[in-house]
């Protein structure tokens, strides 16, 4: 094995080093606007590390994007593509707001409430696209692009519904009661900052349990099985339609659940967009910088968090703060890479050792 | 010699001392290879004896460490295909590398394509493709696409484009590997007529019959060394058989005479349509009995895929019944029918019988995965699969030794099949299918592969063999049934059969005229 073997060969080397590419073709845009890259790299830094509180805003900007990451990864490696997590995140996200402003209850009984409304929600947003392409074939990617749409507008038409709407303001929902918020203690808020939720707590959790489930029970077996060779999974017994059914489900449940925490944690209120947030989109590009391994998915989830919170620092010395979408579709686009060298070299090597 | 065409003055391909090292591993060591004028010149061996490496370097795909190549007496540097093809020669995969949407002339102008100003003309392509194919008694339609030919008919787009290209060499890189019996024998007489035009091939294999049948001399590469270049008519299949393995093969097969016992397997009236919705199945009725291998012979396309597959529960039969000792699977799922006896070793090993990404030890759990012993409250038991898959390495000799956790992708192809072979027979169920078990397997897998079956046999399992080798099929059967057009049209016990007579009713010749 050569050197150039032993690097695309390590997924972790190549993470990195697509990283500081990335920081490098970030670098090549800021420069025509008279930016000083150093100078925005470094209030970027600061912007995460510079402050017990940034470091806080950083990890509470991960939290969502870990369990969109995990959502992809685990279709990843179930053989089905989630490209839908965008519309199962916003379902979700609206599902717990519901719950959140109208059902009367303490918080025991409410916040669990909200979770079980995103995890229900996203999971059958999941399942319409499972459904359509058991059903009648139909490709999934396409009908989650428009699924996704469709979550879209739905989200916008329910929070102009005047049972939730907010009165005086016309572009947002109430805020859900706080006895749905996940917020941490206030002596906790104090020391880190405001917005700082148990989210973090339960997205360790969700990396735990995804674990688990892929790579030590007979049902991420199962699931895999059917991801790597249907044909073969079929043939062993392992009913194929069931599996599509439950990657699905389970997929759109932990998109459905980055959406609850994203609200119950941070947002309290769901706005009317012109655009869609994308955090599902951005989940696909955690999830290949992770390598659809879930503490990969994990470290990749804060990697993109940090970046997103302390990118919205450098407007603060005049480059735009877009110049962080540019940085993650090059990381995205080397590791990309990455895998088509490997692909090339492994089809040399078993060229050369058919012998 | 029986070949008048062969002209022994005239060297075209002289490899001398041919070493060829990738980093510690030596894949080639000192190897030589002359090819005359008019010639066939196999290189046989067994997968991964070197002979794919040898001819990747004659043909240019990277350089031998050390060594020297000539062609028609001139010595080449040859580091890439383009001056491979410039000095003549041409190479057909094994694996086909043709545009599957274009046509048969698209794919063979492909590259060179005659242009009229900045068009393509293919008018011309056409013309010279029709006159190029007629030479040769290669027959091909050219306006077809490849994705609706036969694998036999693109093996021909294959070598039509190697001589479209001005080849005077032609390699061979396992040609025979997925062709049937009739196409096999088709492409002996294809290439003894490009001999007879003054071409030389260098054919690549490890199928004994067909160098009998085909070649002038042959050449055994093992383990990477050079072993011997023989005149084919001067040597027995057993010799060329032991050079390559470097021991002795027993053909034979041990098998005992053996009372069969009660019905095991039972189709009757059998029905089925294929992928087009055409009837292909049309009425078959088969029984396989206790402590019996029953052979079913015929060409490709008959209705074996589909029979097999509605007795493993992967197609839905359109009318009839099915039963396993007693029980009724028929249109019954994958799952029911393993659980009331039937395993099976299918035909597409990489398709259905592996994942190819999971380990050796994922693999031979495929079935029974969530079954008490390797599983409990849905959480795997890993100590147990893989204390049951290095016991299987062992007993089945499954190589390397330490695969236990790699991807069974990485396995050579009779390993791989050693894998299913080994899952399917420790399953022990009473039933065993068992489809085209040695294609693409080198002689010292085939001994292996035909041992198990026969002790499955031994053992009283009910064995039913579907192959389209013939002698597979009279050397292995109790009793063997001849499948033609979706019905048994002819069945003998296994001890009476002639090729002669199976062929014909392969071919769909009546029993009893």
């Amino acid at each position: 094995m050569n050197k150039v073997e032993k690097f695309l060969n390590s997924k972790f080397l190549v993470t990195l080093f697509s990283i500081l590419l990335g920081f490098v073709v970030g670098a090549l845009f800021l420069l025509p606007m008279g930016i000083s890259p150093v100078e925005a790299y470094a209030k970027l830094f600061d912007g995460v590390f510079g402050s017990v509180r940034n470091m806080a805003y950083s990890v509470v900007y991960a939290t969502p994007l870990i369990f969109t990451g995990l959502a992809v990864a685990f279709s990843f490696r179930t053989g089905v593509f989630n490209i839908g997590a965008e519309g199962q995140f916003v379902m979700g996200s609206m599902a717990a707001c519901v719950v959140g402003i109208l059902v009367p209850a303490p918080s025991i009984i409410l916040v669990p409430l909200c979770f079980l409304a995103a995890l229900a929600v996203g999971a059958a947003w999941g399942l319409i696209v499972a459904f359509l392409k058991v059903k009648w074939g139909i490709n999934e990617v396409l009908s989650m692009i428009m699924f996704n749409w469709i979550a879209f507008y739905l989200s916008n038409y329910i929070a102009d519904l005047p049972m939730i709407h907010n009165e005086g303001n016309a572009e947002a929902t109430k805020n859900v009661q706080d006895a749905a918020r996940i917020l941490f203690p206030k002596a906790w808020l104090d020391a880190l900052c405001p917005a700082s939720n148990w989210g973090i707590v339960l997205a360790v959790l969700a990396v735990i349990l995804v674990y688990v489930i892929i790579e030590k029970t007979t049902l991420g077996y199962q699931l895999k099985a059917v991801g790597f060779n249907r044909s073969a999974a079929e043939y062993g017994g392992i009913s194929v339609n069931k599996s599509i059914y439950i990657a699905m489900a389970i997929s759109g449940a932990l998109a459905g659940m980055g959406g609850a925490i994203q609200l119950l944690g941070m947002g309290s209120r769901i706005s009317i967009f012109t655009a869609q947030e994308s955090f599902g989109f951005q989940g696909i590009s955690v999830a290949l910088i992770g390598a659809s391994n879930p503490i990969g998915v994990f470290f990749a989830g804060l990697f993109y968090g940090a970046l997103k919170y302390g990118g919205s620092k450098l407007n603060l010395i005049g480059a735009p703060s877009e110049v962080i979408n540019i940085i993650m579709g090059t990381v995205v686009f080397f590791i990309a890479i990455s895998h088509v060298f490997r692909f090339v070299k492994k089809r040399k090597n078993n060229k050369k050792g058919e012998a | 010699m029986h070949n008048p065409h062969l002209d022994l003055n005239t060297v075209v391909v002289d490899m001398r001392n041919i070493t060829k090292k990738f980093g510690e591993f030596t894949a080639n060591d000192g190897i030589q290879l002359t090819v005359h004028k008019g010639e066939i010149h196999a290189i046989l061996g067994e997968n991964g004896a070197g002979k794919s490496t040898l001819m990747n370097q004659l043909y240019g795909m990277y350089p031998p460490t050390s060594g020297e190549i000539y062609i028609k007496g001139q010595k080449i540097h040859m580091d890439s295909p383009k001056k491979a093809i410039s000095a003549g020669i041409g190479m057909v995969h094994q694996h086909f590398m043709l545009v599957q949407p274009f046509t048969v002339t698209q794919n063979i102008v492909l590259g060179m394509e005659p242009q009229k100003g900045i068009m393509l003309d293919m008018a011309t392509a056409r013309k010279n493709v029709e006159a190029i194919s007629k030479k040769y008694g290669l027959a091909v339609d050219p306006d077809a696409k490849i994705e609706d030919i036969s694998v036999g008919m693109q093996q021909r787009v294959e070598i039509l484009k190697a001589l479209y290209r001005g080849a005077e060499i032609l390699i061979l890189d396992e040609p025979t590997a997925s062709l049937t019996p009739q196409e096999i024998s088709e492409l002996i007489d294809i290439m003894h007529s490009l001999t007879a035009d003054g071409k030389s091939i260098i054919l690549i294999t490890h199928k004994l019959k067909e160098i009998k049948a085909s070649a002038d001399y042959c050449t055994i590469i093992r383990m990477g060394k050079y072993i011997n270049t023989v005149e084919v008519d001067k040597v027995s299949e057993d010799d060329l058989a032991s050079m390559m393995v470097g021991r002795n093969v027993n053909f034979k097969v041990d098998k005992q005479e053996q009372e069969p016992g009660n019905v095991v397997l039972d189709v009757k009236d059998l029905h089925a349509v294929d992928y087009r919705g055409v009837e292909i199945l049309r009425g078959l009725n088969l029984q396989v009995r206790k402590g019996q291998i029953l052979g079913l012979a015929g060409i490709d396309g008959n209705g074996q895929t589909e029979l097999v597959e509605c007795i493993t529960g992967l197609r839905k039969a359109t009318k009839g019944s099915i039963t396993v000792n007693g029980t009724d699977i028929f249109n019954k799922p994958p799952r029911y029918g393993f659980e009331h006896g039937v395993s099976s070793i299918p035909a597409d090993r990489q398709k259905h019988g592996l994942v190819l990404e999971f380990s050796v030890a994922d693999n031979m759990v495929l079935q029974n995965f969530a079954e008490d012993k390797y599983s409990s409250r849905g959480i795997r038991k890993m100590d147990a699969v893989n204390s049951f898959t290095q016991e299987a390495i062992e007993k089945f000799d499954i190589r390397p030794r330490d695969c236990l956790n790699k991807p069974a992708g990485t396995l050579s192809g009779g390993n791989q099949q050693k894998v299913i072979i080994a899952r399917e027979v420790t399953n022990d169920k009473d039933l065993l299918i068992a489809v085209n078990p040695t294609r693409g397997l080198d002689v010292g897998a085939i001994e292996y592969v035909h041992k198990y079956i026969v002790e499955q046999r031994n053992k009283g399992k009910a064995v039913l063999l579907v192959s389209f080798e013939l002698d597979e099929i009279i050397s292995l059967s109790d009793e063997i049934d001849v499948i033609f057009d979706g019905r048994i049209n002819g069945s003998l016990p296994g001890k009476d059969a002639d090729e002669n007579t199976l062929g014909l009713w392969m071919a769909g010749g009546k029993a009893d005229e």
